[in-house]
This record gives structure tokens, sequence and C-alpha cells, in this order.
């Protein structure tokens, strides 16, 4: 329904977005590994005047079981004030939750009660299928033109995945968003530079080469994803395509500068096979083409091969697996979650081509296993991954499982779920909340953490 | 010619149109603080006056080529039906449309953002009852070529208070007020667009 004035929690600039009041309450996708119960979005009080802080206080349970929820979005946010398609009396309420296996579509109401969200529509992988020739459904983003939402693979489960369109309003599947896609085959994570009319894209793999786990033969052989592409945002058309090299697999989530008037962004590399490091990449405009910058390498740790999973024995070394990054909204702190080693790392990134390391926490990890305060068993599996700041940028949460199947590849014993914060110091560093540690059930394991009102990677501006 | 009420209606209408942030003012404002420059602000402002006067010519040029084979009743009649059931779709389903133009846009494409803008809103629509009192009554003792010129005159009078509100709005906003103003003050232009043109469509019917 739409309302007389924009949604409060819409901002014009990410400068404004960042005086915006704290939230109180975060939304985690969580999973059941085993498929046997439904998987669910887990409502979690962040409220530290709450003596609820730092619990699950409410959960909305999926009508089917085996979807593995993973990412998930707003219905709307502030690029709905976008002046070339301005429409803010939406309100921000909706969740639109995909199941990455099943492809099926949940749209949640988080208005009536938000500790008590609930479905109002489904829709079926067959509609998706029919209407957009897309299915294993991963990120979305409210944009410009209603809500975007990207398809890992085609309805077949085949090469090539891509973008498709929701309606704003009806949820109803507008259809494939491309209209030129170029060399364009694999699909991970998109986003855009508003201010410069530009989408971009990063890749993964097709459903074969994950559903069950990664296949050593394709990473060894070079066939998962290493390219980025961008796009016309409004031609949607593919215009550039730039290949980080052979040797780096896996490039995973795309971090555009939230100030639409700057041209770069950041990029994470999960591996390098020649010498299993992790790297961040910085985007930048150069003339009239887009050109790349390895800015940051994290090297592989040495270890006993005794301590080590079996994919990982003949390396004798912890990959640090850089499966999530995240940035500030005022463009200066990048997170970067290594999933391997456990570090969770704050690089300051005022000059995007240049970061310098300013905070560092380990928890969990292959080999380290560090534990934090409040955590009981003093030896945490599972390691920093999907990471979501505050807008203010103060505060740091994060989760620990990667993906169903990959999960036992690299913690053979399985993960127990935890969800952590951090305290961001005024100009830099980082340390764990004592008093905010998750156990999480053990029936389910949490992934992505969307905060009240938005946060550092929901919401796109075009106001600088 | 010696009733001042529909050339008021005109440029109150004009006003109307400029005021809404849609219509042009927040695109000249959004690509004066990309490019940090008030004259940028300016400059956006004319290609988005010349997209809404294209639009809105080309609606009044159509009903005045209507108005010389059918009479005023049909006319008036014709015109309530397609702005009411404008009205009612927008009312139903909201305005809503492809993004065809971003904020690399040059001056062309602001012309074409306005232009299509405009169009789609029905911006020309809302004008045809002040038109029709001022000239299509006389079409048939007048001739055409009187309708076109009033036509014309009615172009320039609510473009021109259209053009006189998104500056003043812009500069102030731009210069003065801030953006953040937009979170609290930009009510919804669009429900109040639909009312606009719902009570345009009656004027027509009862007139």
């Amino acid at each position: 329904m739409a309302t007389w004035r924009p949604d409060p929690s819409f901002y014009p600039s990410p400068r404004m977005a960042a005086k915006a009041p704290r939230e109180t309450l975060a939304y985690v996708a969580a999973f059941d590994p085993d498929r046997q119960r439904p998987d669910a979005i887990a409502v979690v009080d962040v409220d530290p005047a709450s003596a609820s802080y730092s619990r699950i206080v409410g959960q909305v349970d999926m009508p089917n079981v085996g979807d593995e929820l993973h990412h998930f979005g707003w219905n709307a946010c502030s690029s709905c004030l976008c002046p070339n398609a301005p429409h803010p009396h939406v309100e921000r309420r909706y969740l639109v939750v995909p199941g990455l296996r099943s492809s099926r579509l949940h749209i949640i109401d988080t208005k009536p009660d938000p500790r008590k969200p609930e479905i109002v529509r489904v829709i079926e992988p067959q509609e998706i299928a029919e209407r957009a020739n897309y299915s294993r459904l991963h990120t979305i983003h409210c944009g410009p033109e209603g809500i975007y939402v990207n398809a890992l693979a085609d309805r077949e489960g085949n090469a090539p995945g891509g973008i498709f369109l929701l309606d704003h309003d009806s949820f109803d599947v507008l259809g494939q968003w491309e209209m030129d896609r170029g060399p364009q085959k694999l699909a991970y994570d998109f986003w855009w530079h508003l201010g410069h009319d530009t989408m971009i894209t990063s890749e993964w793999g097709t459903p074969d080469t994950f559903e069950n786990g990664l296949v050593p033969e394709v990473l060894l052989g070079s066939r998962y994803g290493r390219r980025l592409h961008f796009w016309d945002l409004h031609k949607r058309k593919h215009v550039q395509e730039i290949d980080l090299g052979e040797e780096h697999q896996l490039v995973f989530e795309l971090r555009p500068a939230h100030d639409p008037t700057k041209a770069y962004g950041f990029v994470g590399c999960v591996i390098c096979l020649k010498d299993l490091s992790a790297s961040i990449w910085t985007w930048y405009r150069d003339g009239s083409q887009w050109v790349v910058k390895k800015v940051i390498e994290i090297p592989a740790e040495p270890a006993d091969p005794d301590l080590l999973p079996p994919v990982l024995k003949g390396f004798k070394a912890v990959p640090p697996l850089v499966t999530d990054i995240d940035l500030s909204m005022d463009d200066r702190f990048l997170y970067v979650s290594c999933w391997g080693t456990g570090d969770m790392i704050q690089y300051d990134v005022s000059d995007p081509l240049a970061p310098k390391e300013a905070g560092r926490v380990r928890i969990g990890g292959i080999v380290a296993r560090a534990t934090h305060p409040k955590a009981t068993n003093g030896a945490l599996n599972g390691g920093p991954q999907m990471v979501e700041i505050s807008r203010d940028g103060k505060r740091v949460y994060f989760t620990n499982s990667l993906y169903g199947a990959i999960d036992p590849q690299f913690y053979p014993e399985g993960i127990d779920g935890w969800m952590v914060k951090l305290d961001v110091g005024d100009n830099g560093g980082i340390a764990f909340d004592e008093n905010f540690f998750i156990d999480w059930p053990k029936s389910h394991r949490p992934h992505q953490v969307r905060l009240e009102g938005g946060d550092c990677s929901s919401d796109s501006y075009c106001y600088p | 010619m010696t009733n001042v009420w529909p050339w008021l209606s005109l440029a109150g209408l004009g006003a109307f149109h400029g005021a809404n942030p849609a219509m042009g003012w927040l695109f000249a404002v959004a690509l004066g603080l990309h490019r940090q420059s008030a004259r940028v602000v300016c400059l956006s402002l004319v290609p988005i006056a010349i997209g809404h006067a294209v639009s809105i010519a080309i609606v009044l040029a159509a009903v005045v080529a209507f108005g010389t084979v059918v009479d005023l009743r049909s006319l008036q009649l014709v015109a309530a039906v397609l702005i009411l059931g404008l009205a009612g779709y927008y009312g139903l389903y909201g305005h809503r449309h492809r993004v065809r133009v971003g904020m690399r846009t040059g001056m062309a494409g602001l012309a074409l953002w306005s232009f299509l803008m405009a169009t789609s809103h029905g911006a020309g629509l809302m004008l045809v009852p002040a038109v029709l009192s001022l000239c299509l009554a006389d079409i048939a003792v007048a001739g055409m070529a009187n309708s076109l010129a009033l036509s014309l005159a009615a172009v320039v009078v609510h473009t021109g208070a259209m053009l006189a509100v998104i500056a003043a709005i812009a500069l102030v906003v731009f210069g003065w007020l801030g953006l953040a103003a937009l979170r609290s003050t930009w009510i919804n232009f669009d429900r109040l667009w639909t009312l606009a043109l719902g009570a345009t469509g009656i004027v027509l019917l009862v007139s």
C-alpha cells in the first residue's frame, strides 16, 4: 500500500544513512543441512538494553524442507528516492527470501509484528522458470526498476545464470533482466554504481559443480568462475569482461562504494591455485574502461597435516578462504571474512588502491578453533563468514556457515552454528562484544544477517 | 480571451507539475550534486522544460486536430473517458515504467526522460479542459490556425510557470535546503496526480 510520506528508513545519501537510529533486531537466514526440517528466518534481539539481548526471539519457518536459505534482501530501500525513477512512497517491509537449492522465493512481511514475521507469498520455482528461465536463486537487491534477483543457473541447472526482476508492489516475476549478456555465463553476486549507470556481476559455477560440494578437478582445472562483468544498468547490455587470471578461482562478493559519485569497489577472490592465498581486488574507472588491481593478498598459514581435513592434508596449510566482505557506509572500512583461518580483518580503505590493516580478531578456524568469551565449549568451529555492518559503522555482526555441502569439506565434523558481534573503535580497531554470542540451535546453521531498517549491503543511493 | 481563468489554470497546473519531484527538479539537483556545479543544475532545467513542453504540445495538437472533425461535446466525452481510464489505471497499478535514463545522462537524454515522464503521467491531458474552454468552441468560426496559436500560447504559459517553479525549488534545495528535507516533505505526488487527473476527467464530463 502506498504511503503519504517516504519510508523513514530511506535516506538520500549514505552520509545521511550513517546517522540512522541504531538497529534493535536482526534477521538471520538459518538452514537445516540435513534437509529434514524446514529452513527458517530467525529474529535476533540486538538491543543491548533488552532483557533478551543476544537471543533468538522469533522465527518464521518455510513451508517446505530443503530450500537452503542463503542470501536475502528487502523489497524496497533508499534507491526508491532516485530522481530518474522515483517511487519512495512504498514501505521497507517485506523480506524477499530465496532458496538457493529449491529456487523457491518467499515474501515475508515484517510489519505487523517485527518479531513474528509472516510468509505472505510463495513463488514456486516453476513460475520463475517459466517467466524468467532461471533457477538457483542467490542475491537480492532493491533497485531502480524493482527487485533484482540473481540466479546461478538457467531452469535446467546449466549456464548461463543471470538476473531477473520482480515487481516491487505485486512481487510478480517480470522476466529476465539481460538484453544482451555478451560472453557472461557464470553468476554469483551482483550490485551496481547508480551514479555511473553500471552493474557488476561476479562468478561461482554451475550447480553440478557445487551442489554436492566443491569438485577438486574443476577447481584445479580453473573451471570455476574467475571473471568480473560490467554492464550498462539501463540498456541492460554487457559492456566489459575482466579475467582475474587462471590461478584465481571463485570471485564472490561485490562491494561498490556507497557514495554514488565514486567509481570503485571491492571484490573478494576465495583462493589462488598457486599458493592457496585469498585476495581482494579493487575495480575502478580508468578513462572509458574499468580496470582491476589486486590490493590485498592474504597468505595461507602452514599447518600440521594431522589437523587438516582430507582435502587440505596434501597442502600442509590452511587457506584463508575469503568468502564474504562488507564495506562500511562511509566507504572507509572493509571487513574481510577468512572462513578458513578464522580471522575477521578490518582494513582502512580510505585509499581504495592501498588498504591498511586496522583491526583483526580470530574466532573458530579450521586449525585455530579460537573461542569467544561467552562461548561454553572453548573450541569453536566454522569461521567468520556472512558479515553485516550497522549503518553507523559501529557494530559488525557475523555468522559461521558457508554452504551446506561445502561446510563438511573444510569442517568434516560438521559446523556448530554461532553468531557474534564486534564493536568498532572510532578510528578503526575491532573487538568482540563479550555479551553477544549466540550458540545457534543445533538443528540449523546461520547464514546471512540483515538488520532492521537497512544495513551496509542492502541499500544503494543516488545522491552523494 | 476575455476570461482569465483558463490561463490561470494553465499556469497553476504548470506550478503543480513543476513541484512534483518526479517531473525534473530533483534530477537537476542530483546532476548538480554529482558534478558539483550550480551551473549544471540550471542547465539541466532547460532540457527538462523542453521535454515537458513537447509532450504537452503533442497532446494539445492532437486535441485540436480532433476538434476540427468532431463536435465539442463528443471531444469532451472522449477526452474524459481517456483521462478517467488513465486515473483509474494509476489508482490501481501505480506509476511504473522501465528506467531508460540514468545519472550519466547528457542533455538530450534528460529531455527524452522529461518527455517520457510527462507523457506517461498524462501531464498534457490535465490541460485539456482549460484549452478547450479557451479555443475549441470557436474552431468552426476562427479556424484551426487560431486554435493552434492559442494552444501554443497555452504550452508557453504552462511551461513558463513550470520552469519558474522547478528553477526556484532546484536552486533552493541545491544551494540552501539540502536533500535531507526530502525524507519528511516529499508527499505522495503520485496520489495527488491521480486525484488531479480524476478531477480533470469529471470537469470534462460535467462541463
